[in-house]
């Protein structure tokens, strides 16, 4: 097992069981932090496949943005001083009989099916091509998706506020 | 299973995006549905970011990725606004108890 391979596992296992921690702890607050195992361990999986300017952005946007806005959707929307933060669960044994029948079909589906792989060669750095591309063919869904990013902002600040 | 191939991603993101779907279902608070919907868009960003790694399809699959990302910080912001108005309408987050439109 060389230092790649040791890597790959050491990073999915951090995902897979962080996640699973995350849909399994009662306390909402220790779900969160375990999220934030969870979108680490998703960068690293990113960078052992060669997209490292994708890793960046996933610690930069999840870890630094959407995980502080879960943080403060739970802080602002639990009495903390009065009722310890926990949220109950329901339907578990059927969703997990439905869902664990669901993943297994999923999971051999992957492991039986003939992937046709030919892995590229590793490019020292992605930036430069990720940038090419997004400033010449999607340069259109760039400039949507920031305006899209300016109304999903002057939306969530106009529903939020007091009235 | 000498080397790590395109199928040991795809078991990842099929084991993650089976955790995201259960959190989605069992759990009554509002907020830990997001983090189930934000574990299933990291399953499918693990999905592209793999193809496009695995099949030689050149950057496309890593830009769709950052794409999804973008998506997922603006449905964020948007989604927890959502959550923190009907907490101050309903004072719960229960997605159980929340079946009115307008009080």
């Amino acid at each position: 097992m060389n230092l790649a391979d040791f890597l790959f596992y050491f990073f999915a296992v951090i995902t897979v069981v962080s996640a699973f921690l995350v849909v399994t702890f009662k306390n909402i607050i220790y779900s969160a932090y375990s999220l934030l195992l969870t979108f680490l361990g998703v960068a690293g999986i990113y960078v052992l496949l060669g997209a490292d300017f994708i890793a960046i952005v996933q610690v930069i946007v999840y870890v630094g943005g959407i995980l502080i806005l879960i943080l403060f959707g739970v802080m602002l929307t639990n009495k903390i001083q009065n009722v310890p933060i926990k949220t109950e669960a329901s339907f578990i044994i059927p969703a997990s009989i439905t869902i664990g029948a669901f993943g297994g079909i999923l999971v051999s589906t992957f492991m039986n099916t003939r992937w046709k792989s030919m892995p590229a060669e590793l490019a020292v750095s992605t930036l430069g091509d990720v940038g090419k591309l997004l400033m010449n063919e999607y340069i259109l869904i760039f400039e949507l998706l920031g305006i899209l990013l300016l109304v999903a902002l002057i939306g969530a600040a106009s529903i939020a506020r007091k009235q | 299973m000498t080397t790590i191939g395109l199928q040991h991603y795809l078991v990842v993101s099929s084991i993650l995006f089976s955790l995201g779907l259960f959190g989605i279902v069992t759990r009554k608070n509002a907020v830990m549905v997001l983090m189930g919907i934000e574990l299933i868009l990291n399953s499918a960003n693990i999905n592209f970011i793999a193809f496009a790694r695995f099949g030689n399809f050149g950057f496309d699959g890593q830009l769709i990725a950052l794409f999804v990302i973008i998506l997922a910080a603006a449905e964020a912001a948007v989604a927890l606004a959502i959550v923190l108005n009907i907490y101050k309408n309903f004072s719960t987050v229960n997605v159980d108890e929340i079946d009115k439109l307008k009080e």
